[in-house]
């Protein structure tokens, strides 16, 4: 068999990606790569391998997959129903996969984006130095049922490791910072904006999210008609109707809506994993704070690898029990 | 608290935490535009260490670096020398520039928003038609998507907004209008511009040595075709146009 992941049954949002193609902004495509990178960064360590590397991204559901050969694979990001050959898998861990096996994966509990990693990372082609579908720009496509997924070489490692969850599948406070209009927004409107829940609408994708404000919406002083700009990943742009949307990976690269801020980069995983329904805040900071914030990401970031455990087995399935060590240390509790 | 008249251009800001955008002022103009293009193109050059990327908009080059890597007071103190070192508003256009003729049907079904478009000019859609197809206007930036350009500037009458409105969807190659510019889609998206014209251009080619056809400084005209005479240009994917070196 060759080296590559047969997809049986897809679900209607599959596709590969990656960190993305810097350096195109200047023409107009955004960076792209995976809507949720915190996701992409668990799965590398738990596979101790390179975060650059392609993964499947799954919106709101998977399908179902078959290991062409035996294969490593890790499942992170919004946490899914997941089966190997009908036996639960544990979600945010690595497992592997023998050839022949059946991994399917179903609806997400809570989140939105799901990602699948293989061990060597989804192989494929790169266009313009990234193998990340955009598509937005109908730069690679979906991924469908009956295609075989080409894997690359893996060097090999654990599998049956987990991470510590993560609380960002459902919402919360976001932080943010000021952005180039922010001044355009009275005082009163930009605290109304802090204390408002917003809801996450049924309108979203990789581009970017609609919140719904419970109140009104927000308006800037001449707001249509302030000259296009550029935009990046977690801008906040307040449409025509004073309805923010959230700009994520695969957005426009410019835009003539006032951005009333900026979601600090390592708070939009959750913004990207808010489902529709889900409600989010927004909380401004200081640029000093923002930067603290990054550092603190960036940090957590650099640890995972060291902060993969080893899964927990089910002790009914454990046949010798009583061989087993039980207890193998003792700590305060805090650390 | 408002830009008010004391505003002083050119202006450097924070765009989030790890960007910076170099302005050249708050409404579009042919120096400012130029500015913003040499500027840029000198940033590029320079290959400052930590910066990631940058980019131009109408009047604004946009520059990203790693603020984990780099003092974001550094790059802005980099940023504001080479603001400071010359006057960027005689800066020549980019060289290379072309002159393109792009077949464009106005009206009809293919283009259902020219009549309001007119009405919000205040123009016949037969004098709008005169305007938009006669007009010889300018790529000033790409952007929003891969290869599309805006493109200025046409007549005062033109300087209507966006709808309050998003249009669920244009089709790649539609000829939009707002704000005495153009916008040539290059994919289908939703938009709050006005949809007047299309055309068969395809300005997004990932698959060719030259993927994206238009450049800033390029200048374009959008002939009158009839939708028959669009039909025929279909397969070409250039959609009929043609182009010519400028001096």
């Amino acid at each position: 068999m060759t080296r590559a992941l047969i997809v049986h049954q897809a679900g209607p949002g599959l596709s590969l990606q990656d960190s993305g193609r810097p350096g195109y902004l200047v023409y107009g495509l955004s960076r792209g790569g995976a809507a949720d990178t915190l996701a992409l960064a668990e799965g590398a360590a738990l596979l101790g391998q390179s975060p650059d590397l392609a993964a499947l991204e799954m919106t709101g559901m998977g399908g179902t997959f078959e290991a062409g050969e035996d294969m490593r694979i890790a499942l992170t990001g919004a946490p899914m129903q997941a089966a190997i050959d009908g036996a639960p898998a544990a979600w945010n861990a690595s497992h592997l996969l023998h050839a022949g096996e059946k991994l399917t994966i179903g609806a997400a509990r809570s989140g939105v984006y799901g990602y699948l990693h293989v061990g060597g990372g989804f192989d494929g082609p790169i266009t313009l130095g990234s193998r990340s579908a955009h598509l937005a720009s109908g730069l690679g496509g979906r991924v469908q049922g009956g295609a075989s997924l080409p894997v690359g070489p893996d060097k090999g490692g654990d599998t049956g490791m987990t991470l510590p969850g993560d609380d960002r599948f459902s919402g919360g406070t976001v932080r943010v910072v000021p952005s180039l209009q922010t001044h355009l927004f009275p005082d009163s409107e930009i605290a109304r904006f802090e204390a408002t829940t917003f809801t996450r609408d049924n309108r979203g994708n990789r581009m970017g999210v609609r919140v719904v404000p419970e109140g009104d919406g927000f308006a800037p002083e001449g707001g249509l008609s302030v000259l296009s700009e550029i935009i990046v990943p977690g801008d906040i742009q307040i449409t025509g109707d004073g309805t923010p949307f959230v700009l994520l990976a695969e957005c426009q690269t410019t835009g003539g809506y006032p951005r009333i801020g900026a979601v600090l980069p390592c708070d939009l995983p959750r913004v990207a994993q808010a489902a529709s329904g889900s409600t989010l805040r927004f909380r401004f900071v200081s640029p000093e704070d923002g930067l603290q914030a990054l550092r603190r990401a960036a940090d957590h970031r650099k640890g995972l690898a060291r902060a993969a455990y080893p899964l927990v087995r089910d002790p009914y399935r454990i046949r010798d029990l009583l061989s087993y060590q039980l207890i193998s240390g003792v700590t305060a509790g805090d650390d | 608290m408002t830009e008010d008249n004391t505003t002083k251009w050119p202006l450097i800001r924070p765009a989030g935490l790890d960007g910076l955008l170099v302005s050249f002022g708050d409404r579009l103009s042919e120096p400012a535009n130029r500015a913003a293009l040499a500027y840029r193109a000198q940033v590029e050059r320079a290959g400052w260490s930590g910066v990631e990327e940058c980019s131009t908009s109408l009047v604004s080059a946009y520059l990203r670096f790693d603020p984990l890597a780099v003092d974001p007071d550094a790059i802005r103190a980099q940023a504001q020398s080479l603001l400071d070192s010359r006057d960027w508003y005689d800066a020549a256009l980019p060289h290379g520039r072309r002159l393109w003729r792009i077949p464009t049907v106005y009206g009809t079904e293919l283009a259902p928003q020219l009549d309001e478009a007119a009405q919000a000019a205040g123009l016949s859609p037969a004098q709008a038609i005169d305007h938009l197809s006669q007009t010889r206007v300018r790529v000033q930036t790409i952007g929003f998507a891969p290869g599309q350009p805006y493109l200025g500037e046409l007549p005062p009458e033109w300087d209507i907004p966006r709808q309050t409105a998003l249009t669920d969807s244009v089709p790649i190659g539609a000829l939009t209008v707002a704000i005495r510019q153009l916008v040539l889609f290059s994919v289908s998206t939703p938009t709050g511009w006005r949809h007047v014209g299309q055309t068969a251009m395809r300005l997004f080619r990932p698959d060719s040595d030259a993927p994206f056809v238009l450049r800033p400084g390029d200048e374009v005209l959008f002939p009158q075709v009839t939708p028959a005479e669009l039909e025929n240009m279909r397969a070409d994917p250039d959609g009929g146009a043609r182009a010519e070196a400028l001096a």
